[in-house]
C-alpha cells in the first residue's frame, strides 16, 4: 500500500467516525431531485436547522434510484437510527426534524424505510419491493455519500482498487483481470471491455485518450447521469484504472450541456482528485500520471456514437467519421483513443478490489455482472434497479417496478432506446442477457425500459421513435437522412389510417437501404423500431394502417427543427416516395 | 432594451475568456456565450472565430447544427417541454397542446410580446418523473396541464411586475 494512500485512509476513517457522532441529514438534490422539488426541501432543511441552531451535518447527495419516492430525506441520528422519509414536502420538514433529531422519536407515518437497526412498523430498505433482488455494484454509493467527497468515498472502499493496481500490479495484469472478469461494454454494443482496452494498450503512442461517454441522449435511459450526479468518483477511479491498464495519458468525460448536476459534480470531483494527488503527476506516489477533464457537447443524440463523439470533443459538428481508421489507431485530435460508457468504467474499481472471479460469478454465462435498468412510463415505482444478469423482465417490471400504477395490464416494453425495439408481454419471461435479448429482436442497449400499458398504441409509439431518429439524424449520409424522413411520412399515414397498399413493402425497402447504406448505427439500426413493432404487433399495425385501429391516435406535434418545418405532423403528407432500388447486402465497399 | 453591438461583442469576449477548462473549442466557446447571453448575436460568432482561429463559416456550421443555439434575442421566459417517448406515453402531447392553446401558438415559438417562448426538447433527462417541463431552466416533473398553466401564468405575472 502506498504511503500516500495510507494517509488518505487514516484521514477518511477519522472523518467518517466523526460524521457518525452527530445527526446527519442527506437529501438527493441532483437532476432527479430537482424535478420533484428537492431544492425547496433542502432550503427548508437549512432554514429549520439554522432557526433551531442544531448541530447537524447536511449533505446534498444524488439519487438513490428510488425515484418514485423522491424527494428522499435520509436522517441518521446517533441513538435514533437511520430512517429514509419519502415524498417529503417543505411543509413536513420541520416536523420530521423536530421528531427525529430533537425528540429522537422518528415519525413512523412519514417513513419510507429504515437502514441498519429495525423499527416496528417501518420496512427495512432492503425489504422495499423495489430493492428486493437488487445487487448494487455500479450504484454502490447511490444516495449514500456526498458526490465529490473523497473521504466519504474512501470510507466506502473507494480508491482501494486503484491503490492495489498502482502498487502491486503491472498494467498488463490489470488488463488481464478486466479481461477475465468478462466485463462487457454497457453502452449498447456489449463488446468485451478487456479486449477493447487491449487494442489501445497495444498502441505504442505517447499520448492516448480514454473517453467516458455520458452523452446519454437515449430517452428512457438515465443511469449514466445518475452515476455522475450521485457518485462521480467511481467513474473517475474507473477511468484512471483504464488509463493505467492501457498506458493512456488523458481522460475526458463527455456530458450533454444542460444537465448541470452531473456536470458540476463531476467537475468538482475531478478538482478534488487533483488536490489530493489522485489525478495529475505521479498518482498516489506511483510512476503513473493521468489528466482528466469534463467536455460539454450540444444537444445531439448522434454525439453518443464513438467517432461523432470525438468530432464533438474537438468542437465540431457531431457527425460520425469513416472507419477505419478505428479510434484505437486514430481518435480524438488524431491520438489513439478508447471510448467507454460511464457504467462500464464504474464497475472497474470493484472488479479490481474483489477480483475477476467474483465479478465473473455474477450474472449469466455470457453476460457477467449486473445490469442497471431504468424504469419509466406506466410503472408504479419508476427509477433505477441494478440486478444480476439473468433476472427476468417479469421480475423487474411486475415485482420490483410494481406493474402499472392503476392496475391496468402492461402491453409491452420499449427497450434499447429509440433505435431499439418493443418487447411484448408474452416475452417477459426472458432473462436479462445481452445475447438472449438480441436474438429476440430487442436490445438491452443502455438499459432504458419504457413500460407501456394496454392503452398505448404501438403504432403511435413507433412513430414517436422514428420522429426522434429523424430529428436526430446528423444528415451526413443520405440513407439515414432520407430514410428516417420517408419512414416518418409512412408512419404519419399509418397513424391516421390512410396508408397506401404499397406502404408495408415501401417501409421494408427503405429500412433495408438504411441498414446497408448508413455510415453509423443511427441509420443502420434506424429501422429497428418499425421492424420490431411489425413483428410483435403485426395485426395491430395493419389494422391501424388501414383505418381499423382500436386505439385512437391523437394529433402529433413535432419540433420545428425536424425537416417538416412548421407543418404539424398528423396531416397526410402529399408526396409519396418511390424507392425503386435496394442496396445489395453483399455489396462490398469500393477499395480506395 | 437592446444591447449595443459593442457591448454584445464585449460580453461575448468575456464569456469566451472565462472558460476554466483546458479544452477550448468552437463548440465550448459557443456554449459559453449562449449561457452568458442567452443567444448568439453575429458579433459573438465573429469573436468566437477570432478567439479559436477558425473561419466564420466553420463557426456558423457548428452553431447551426446543435439545437441549443438561437440567433435572435431570447424571450423573457423560456419553457421547454419534453417530447421523448417516456413523456409521450405519459401524456406530453396533451400537455403541449394545451400550452400551445394557452399561448396562442401553433408550434414551438414565442408570444408576440416576447414574454414567453416555448420549445420542444428531445429529452430533459428525468424520465422517472415524466412528463417533464423546464421553466426558465428549472426542471419540474410529474407535470399536469393545470400545474403547467399555473406556473406559466405566474412567470408572466412576475415578468410584467418588473
Amino acid at each position: 500500500m502506498s504511503e500516500h494512500f495510507e494517509k488518505l485512509l487514516r484521514r477518511s476513517k477519522s472523518n467518517w467516525d466523526q460524521l457518525g457522532q452527530k445527526p446527519w441529514i442527506r437529501l438527493g438534490t441532483g437532476l432527479f431531485g430537482e424535478a420533484v422539488g428537492a431544492l425547496q426541501v433542502i432550503e427548508e432543511v437549512r432554514s429549520v436547522i439554522e432557526s433551531k441552531n442544531l448541530d447537524v451535518t447536511v449533505s446534498e447527495v444524488g439519487t438513490s434510484g428510488l425515484c418514485y419516492a423522491e424527494p428522499l430525506l435520509d436522517i441518521q441520528v446517533p441513538g435514533a437510527g437511520r430512517i429514509i422519509y419519502g415524498n417529503v414536502q417543505p411543509d413536513n420538514v420541520g416536523y420530521i426534524i423536530e421528531q427525529h433529531v430533537e425528540k429522537l422519536k422518528p415519525p413512523k407515518e412519514l417513513a419510507l424505510a429504515c437502514v441498519g437497526s429495525d423499527w416496528d412498523g417501518i420496512l427495512r430498505l432492503e425489504d422495499l419491493p423495489m430493492m428486493q433482488g437488487q445487487f448494487r455494484i455500479a450504484l454502490r454509493n447511490a444516495g449514500e455519500i456526498e458526490p465529490a467527497n473523497i473521504d466519504q468515498y474512501i470510507a466506502m472502499n473507494g480508491f482501494a482498487g486503484l491503490n492495489l493496481a498502482l502498487t502491486d500490479m503491472t498494467p498488463s495484469e490489470v488488463l488481464e483481470i478486466i479481461k477475465s472478469s468478462g466485463l462487457r461494454g454497457r453502452g449498447g454494443a456489449a463488446f468485451s471491455t478487456g479486449m477493447k482496452w487491449g487494442f489501445l494498450a497495444g498502441n505504442p503512442a505517447e499520448t492516448k485518450y480514454i473517453l467516458c461517454n455520458c452523452e446519454e441522449g437515449d430517452p428512457g435511459a438515465f443511469n449514466d447521469k445518475a452515476i455522475l450526479e450521485t457518485d462521480p468518483l467511481s467513474l473517475i477511479e474507473g477511468c484512471i484504472l483504464a488509463g493505467y491498464a492501457t498506458n493512456a495519458t488523458n481522460g475526458i468525460v463527455f456530458i450533454r450541456h444542460g444537465h448541470w448536476a452531473p456536470i458540476d459534480r463531476t467537475r468538482k470531483a475531478i478538482e478534488e482528485c487533483y488536490s489530493e494527488g489522485l489525478l495529475g503527476q505521479n498518482i498516489l506516489g506511483s510512476e503513473f500520471s493521468f489528466e482528466m477533464e469534463v467536455v460539454l457537447v450540444g444537444e445531439s443524440y448522434v454525439a453518443g456514437e464513438e467517432t461523432a463523439l470525438m468530432e464533438a470533443v474537438e468542437g465540431k459538428r457531431s457527425m460520425p467519421r469513416f472507419r477505419p481508421p478505428f479510434p484505437a489507431a486514430y481518435g480524438v485530435w488524431g491520438f489513439p483513443s478508447n471510448i467507454n460508457n460511464i457504467k462500464t468504467l464504474a464497475y472497474a474499481p470493484e472488479i479490481l478490489r474483489n477480483g475477476s472471479d467474483w465479478f465473473a460469478s455474477i450474472g449469466t454465462e455470457k453476460s457477467k455482472g449486473t445490469a442497471i435498468a431504468c424504469l419509466s412510463g406506466h410503472i408504479k415505482f419508476p427509477g433505477l434497479v441494478e440486478v444480476p444478469f439473468g433476472t427476468t423482465i417479469n421480475d423487474i417490471v411486475q415485482h420490483m417496478g410494481g406493474g402499472d400504477p392503476s392496475g391496468k395490464d402492461i402491453k409491452f416494453l420499449q427497450t434499447g432506446g429509440p433505435l431499439g425495439g418493443l418487447l411484448s408481454r408474452d416475452q417477459f419471461g426472458m432473462q436479462l442477457d445481452f445475447d438472449e435479448m438480441a436474438s429476440a429482436g430487442a436490445m438491452f442497449g443502455s438499459g432504458g425500459l419504457i413500460v407501456c400499458n394496454q392503452d398505448t398504441s404501438s403504432v403511435d409509439l413507433t412513430r414517436v421513435l422514428i420522429a426522434f431518429d429523424q430529428m436526430e439524424s446528423c444528415g451526413k449520409c443520405f440513407p439515414c437522412r432520407l430514410g428516417t424522413s420517408h419512414l416518418l411520412d409512412i408512419l404519419d399515414r399509418a397513424c391516421l389510417g390512410n396508408s397506401l397498399p404499397e406502404d408495408l413493402e415501401l417501409m421494408e425497402k427503405v429500412g433495408q437501404n438504411m441498414k446497408i447504406g448508413s455510415l453509423c448505427g443511427h441509420g443502420q439500426l434506424g429501422y429497428n423500431p418499425v421492424a420490431s413493432a411489425l413483428k410483435t404487433f403485426a395485426s395491430e399495425f395493419k389494422n391501424q394502417m388501414f383505418g381499423k385501429g382500436d386505439i385512437e391516435i391523437k394529433k402529433f406535434i413535432a419540433p420545428l427543427h425536424t425537416r417538416r418545418g412548421a407543418q404539424v405532423l398528423g396531416e397526410t403528407p402529399t408526396s409519396v416516395v418511390n424507392v425503386d432500388f435496394v442496396f445489395d447486402p453483399k455489396m462490398e465497399a469500393p477499395t480506395l | 432594451m437592446t444591447t449595443s453591438p459593442n457591448a454584445l461583442r464585449e460580453n461575448a469576449r468575456n464569456a469566451i475568456a472565462s472558460q476554466p477548462f483546458k479544452t477550448i473549442t468552437v463548440l465550448s466557446s459557443l456554449l459559453s456565450v449562449q449561457d452568458a447571453l442567452g443567444w448568439l448575436p453575429s458579433e459573438a460568432l465573429e469573436e468566437v472565430s477570432i478567439a479559436v482561429s477558425s473561419t466564420i463559416n466553420e463557426v456558423w456550421g457548428v452553431a447551426s447544427f446543435y439545437p441549443n443555439f438561437r440567433f435572435t434575442e431570447p424571450p423573457r421566459n423560456s419553457i421547454e417541454i419534453c417530447w421523448g417517448p417516456t413523456c409521450h406515453v405519459l401524456g406530453a402531447q396533451d400537455l403541449l397542446q394545451s400550452m400551445l392553446n394557452e399561448l396562442g401558438l401553433e408550434n414551438e415559438g414565442e408570444t408576440q410580446d416576447k414574454l414567453l417562448g416555448l420549445k420542444l426538447n428531445t429529452c430533459l433527462g428525468v424520465c422517472p418523473h415524466g412528463p417533464a417541463v423546464s421553466f426558465n431552466h428549472r426542471l419540474e416533473g410529474k407535470m399536469t396541464k393545470e400545474k403547467a398553466l399555473a406556473i406559466t401564468k405566474s412567470l408572466v405575472k412576475d415578468t410584467q411586475d418588473v
